[in-house]
């Protein structure tokens, strides 16, 4: 059962934006303890998906959380937009590097980044992304 | 409801105190001497929460019982006390008041409601001190394993700008990402261009250690260093080739020897005897 | 508007990042670093990124961008001082950063820098096995 301890939503509307959410992550990832490596992969994960956000997305609302179950504390980040949705998931979901072109959405790459990785899209109406980064992993 | 009667519980203290201490005896638990103070402490609160708090749990009388009570399940842990032990503690706890109750109550139907309130109390107490109890144990085994990581892996510089880190015992993977930090982090405060990662000491590697092991390679590279891994067994490349990781690019040596030769190739040295 | 100071040392030049690249900062970079290498006919250039702690896919563009426009102009792009956390992370975001040489530290980097001019760069550096 994953219970929530703080919460803040953040308005992503221009590029400037992002310093500011990358500032408050990082808030909430020193405030549980986070070590710095993955207080790095939180935030870096966090910046792609911010950049996606409004580049595809048209800006949005960005909802962070610091969360707790039984085991462990966490930093719980949804990423909602209202833009036109995600064409195919499974292709944005696969590596794009291998093939040396641009990373495309760097989703896979992001999901990788974290430990809990959720996505939601509807063609038309926009795009919910969740990720949670644990303490332990 | 039947606070009343668990509120008269106060004036008893004392009998219970000594009923309890003796019911934990009689279970083989250690003497209660060492235990008194805080036992006596935490008799007192409870009791004193029951008597003003109407049963609520969420008020500050009884918030002070669970703190205690957190505080001595965590400490029994350290002292080495046994799970058992630590469920004795409430049971008996409970056991003494009960008796307690049948003593000054005879109206059966208060009784059995009083102590189904008791019960209440005391087995979400027992939770909340298991859980204490397991978060001590997790929190004792952590400590260790973070003192054996540190331990055992020591980091050897054996030339100017090359650094070694043997590894010795199995390698999981959350050990390998301990390594991998280490060995980053050696490289930045050495100075070091070339680390050297000797895994002879490890008796078998599978596929998640092997990708973080690759991982390092990698991550050194791109920190503008390099990373050889020496004394693979033959069982390890064997396991590798099977489970089709792929190691192109990654440097390789079968013995620390070797890698240091390599290092130095690598930094254009020579060792050159003397005349 | 900020801009990012380009230092001179001798052939190179040196660019410290100790901000966040947003779009325009980073462009005004670019822009900056290509008229400085024409300026001073530079043979190198050093990025400092040892104050960087998140490298993010757009920062690893820029850097990319960086690398081969500076080559365009002949001059050797080295990125140093990346921090060990960035570097796993960036292993694990599966940036590759090609393109991208990398060294320790600033001296280390100008060590590189030296040796490419001397014996050019069209020979990689390739550590392979020499039968002695």
């Amino acid at each position: 059962m994953t219970t929530v301890t703080n919460k803040e939503v953040l308005l992503i509307a221009k590029e400037q934006d992002v310093v500011p959410l990358r500032s408050k992550v990082k808030e909430y990832g020193v405030n549980i303890g986070m070590s710095i490596l993955n207080q790095t992969r939180l935030i870096t994960a966090a910046s792609e998906l911010v950049r996606n956000l409004l580049k595809y997305g048209g800006g949005g609302k960005v909802t962070i959380e610091s969360v707790s179950n039984a085991r462990d504390l966490g930093v719980r980040i949804t990423f909602i937009d209202k833009g036109a949705g995600i064409q195919d998931i499974s292709l944005a979901m696969q590596d794009g590097y291998s093939t040396g072109k641009s990373l495309g959405l760097g989703l896979p790459g992001a999901k990788r980044l974290v430990n809990e990785f959720h996505i939601h899209t509807e063609l038309g109406n926009g795009t919910t992304i969740t990720i949670v980064k644990w303490n332990k992993g | 409801m039947q606070y009343g009667l668990l509120a008269s519980l106060k004036e008893h203290q004392n009998t219970l105190l000594t009923t309890w201490s003796q019911l934990l005896q009689a279970n083989g638990s250690t003497e209660g001497v060492t235990e008194e103070e805080e036992s006596k402490e935490f008799a007192s609160l409870l009791l004193d929460a029951l008597q003003h708090s109407n049963g609520n749990t969420k008020s500050e009388e009884f918030e002070k019982v669970h703190d205690l009570l957190i505080g001595i399940s965590i400490s029994r842990v350290r002292r080495g006390f046994s799970i058992r032990e630590n469920a004795q503690y409430l049971i008996a706890f409970k056991e003494a008041a009960s008796k307690i109750l049948l003593e000054i109550e005879s109206d059966s139907a208060a009784l059995y409601s009083s102590n189904l309130e008791l019960s209440r109390l005391l087995d979400n107490m027992a939770i909340l001190s298991f859980e204490s109890y397991m978060k001590g144990h997790e929190d004792v085994i952590s400590r260790q394993i973070g003192e054996i990581s540190e331990i055992s892996t020591p980091v050897i510089r054996v030339w100017d700008g090359i650094v070694a880190l043997p590894i010795i015992g199995t390698l999981d993977s959350s050990r390998t990402q301990v390594v991998m930090e280490n060995l980053l982090q050696q490289i930045v405060d050495t100075g070091s261009s070339i680390a050297i990662l000797d895994i002879s000491g490890v008796p078998a590697v599978d596929s998640l250690v092997a990708q973080h092991l690759i991982k390092t390679v990698s991550a050194t590279r791109l920190m503008g260093a390099d990373c050889i891994i020496s004394g693979i067994r033959p069982e390890i490349a064997q396991t590798v080739v099977h489970l089709g990781i792929d190691l192109t690019g990654i440097i390789t040596k079968a013995s620390l020897a070797s890698a240091l030769q390599t290092a130095f190739d690598m930094l254009q040295l020579t060792v050159v005897k003397r005349k | 508007m900020e801009r990012i100071p380009i230092l001179k040392m001798g052939d190179f030049l040196l660019v410290t990042i100790q901000v966040d690249l947003y779009d325009q900062l980073a462009e005004n970079l670019e822009t900056d670093l290509i008229e400085t290498i024409k300026k001073n006919n530079s043979k190198g250039v050093l990025i400092d990124i040892s104050a960087v702690s998140i490298i993010d896919s757009f920062m690893g563009r820029i850097l990319g961008n960086i690398a081969v426009m500076s080559k365009i102009m002949d001059a050797q792009t080295v990125v140093v001082g990346m921090q060990p956390a960035v570097a796993i992370t960036l292993v694990e975001l599966g940036l590759s950063l090609n393109g991208v040489i990398s060294a320790l530290n600033v001296e280390k980097g100008m060590d590189l820098l030296r040796a490419k001019m001397y014996n050019g760069d069209n020979e990689e550096q390739t550590y392979d096995d020499r039968n002695q």
